[in-house]
């Protein structure tokens, strides 16, 4: 046990000297003549705008969150497969009880709406983002 | 295992077992490396020449004086190579230093640990763990970190929106594929990658070989969500909507030049192969041959290995040159509304088929 994962602590710290030489011998090879236009943004040649540490969109935490909600569910699943064999039905009607839970979840969410990337508060919106009927025609919120 | 082997086959192993230990692994962990930037340079090449057949051209021909094979072209990724190392070194100066540096040697670690736990044949696998399978998923996800890093520290719009894109893409196709392998660990109820394709072994329905593939309609079914989940968490067109070169530049990677991109294009060369090994030993039984009993010693083991993880590798290529990349809404609508309900479904099938037919 001890071996295995010492071998992987090793590969690991040796994975570092690897990248680490290649870009030793391209800091010897390689040419350096810095200018502060080299040293700048690539924004398609134009100057850049601002900085990029900006507030980005919230789905991305969304997202996140139902990701680490299904991760921990499957790694939940990782030890009942290795014993599923020996318990037979009692095993699977436990896992189908935990499992249907967690499609309730996922169904719940893919009815908010939540699982769509794109998201519209016009009168063709789903969930929550259905335009109300108070509200005059939008414009689609913007993707990245 | 090998490690073990060499442990065993030095002489001084009694009197410096740490010592030992070290450079037994560091044996094994630079044929590793060597055979990583081989494969690298030879799936290069073949990436160029098959696209070129599909697009119905020629692809690269020579590389000019002083560095030209006999044809074919054959030297081009090495060519590439040469161009890479000799590029000028750039970071930003608006960038985060430490994490710009920081973001290729995560990214290449989690590519490079992930082949400790590959069998490639009987006897040829570094270090056989209990827990083979989940720690190749646990740790391919690690490249996800670096992507964020190399993203986020550039301070440049393009590389902040390919990792934002890229986060979410490699997190959610990680669920359909790990729930695929769920259905896999049912049925062999072992997680070490050897005790999976020693599983496979005999016939099935008489004439087919015992793969996994065959042994149900639901873990036939689950290959293939396996399969395409990996080409999604490998940024591999049809699913390359983070790098997207026409829009994005080249997503996360965009400030990125020399030896640091080369070793995120490493990376993802090195992850398409864990991937199609993952994919050939849990569903395409591994070292086993096709036809049970025949060629099934070490040697042809690893032949055998290798060319299904070929044969999967060139599927991904031709993927990436017949389809037209997916729009970032239908990239998420695939999986959490397509991949994630039919794999859940998939391991009730299994389940079931286990309970009634054995």
């Amino acid at each position: 046990m001890y071996r295995d994962f010492g071998t992987v602590l090793i590969f690991a710290m040796l994975a570092i000297v690897l990248v680490y030489v290649p870009l030793f011998i391209q800091s010897l090879v390689a040419p350096s003549q810095k200018t502060p236009d080299k040293l700048d943004n690539y924004e398609c040649g134009e100057e850049p705008e601002g900085s990029a540490w900006v507030q980005f969109n919230i789905r991305f935490y969304v997202i996140a969150l139902i990701f680490l909600i299904f991760d921990v569910e499957v790694v939940f699943l990782f030890p009942w497969a290795m014993v599923f064999k020996d318990m037979g039905m009692v095993a699977f009607v436990e896992m189908g009880i935990f499992l249907l839970i967690l499609i309730v979840g996922l169904a719940y969410v893919w009815k908010k709406g939540d699982l769509d990337w794109v998201k519209y508060n016009v009168k063709y919106g789903r969930g929550r983002y259905r335009q109300k009927a108070s509200q005059t025609e939008g414009e689609t919120v913007g993707s990245i | 295992m090998i490690v073990d082997r060499l442990i065993e086959w030095f002489p001084t192993s009694a009197a410096w077992p740490g010592i030992t230990f070290i450079v037994a692994v560091i044996l094994c962990a630079v044929p590793v490396f060597l055979f990583i930037a081989v494969y690298a340079l030879v799936a290069i090449y073949g990436e160029l020449k098959i696209s070129s057949f599909i697009q119905d051209k020629v692809g690269p021909m020579g590389q000019g004086v002083g560095l030209h094979a006999w044809r074919w072209g054959l030297l081009q990724p090495v060519a590439d190579a040469l161009k890479l190392i000799l590029k000028e070194d750039i970071i930003p100066s608006s960038a985060d230093k430490k994490l710009f540096i920081l973001a290729p040697f995560i990214v290449f670690i989690g590519a490079f640990i992930a082949f400790s736990a590959l069998p490639f044949s009987q006897t040829l696998i570094i270090a056989d763990m209990n827990i083979g399978i989940f720690y190749i998923l646990a740790v391919s996800s690690l490249g996800v970190i670096g992507i964020i890093l190399a993203g986020w520290s550039s301070n440049n719009k393009w590389s902040l929106y390919g990792a934002m894109r890229s986060a979410a893409q490699i997190v959610s196709y990680e669920i359909p594929a790990a729930l695929s392998i769920v259905a896999v660990i049912m049925l062999t109820s072992t997680m070490s990658m050897q005790g999976i394709i020693q599983y496979q072994s005999g016939l099935i329905w008489g004439f087919l070989p015992n793969w996994l593939l065959f042994n149900n309609p639901f873990t036939f079914l689950a290959f293939f969500i396996f399969f395409i989940s990996g080409v999604a968490e490998c940024n591999r067109t049809p699913f390359d909507i983070p790098e997207a070169e026409s829009e994005l530049v080249a997503g996360a990677f965009t400030e990125y030049s020399g030896m640091r991109y080369a070793f995120f294009f490493l990376s993802e060369y090195a992850n398409m192969f864990v991937v199609s090994g993952v994919a050939a030993s849990a569903f395409m039984g591994g070292w086993q041959s096709p036809i049970p009993g025949m060629l099934d010693t070490p040697g042809w083991g690893l032949f055998w290995f290798m060319s299904k993880s070929m044969f999967l590798i060139f599927m991904m290529i031709w993927f990436r040159w017949t389809f037209p990349r997916l729009r970032v809404d239908q990239l998420m609508d695939v999986c959490w509304k397509g991949f994630i309900p039919i794999s859940l479904v998939n391991i009730f099938g299994v389940g079931i088929w286990h309970l009634i037919v054995g």
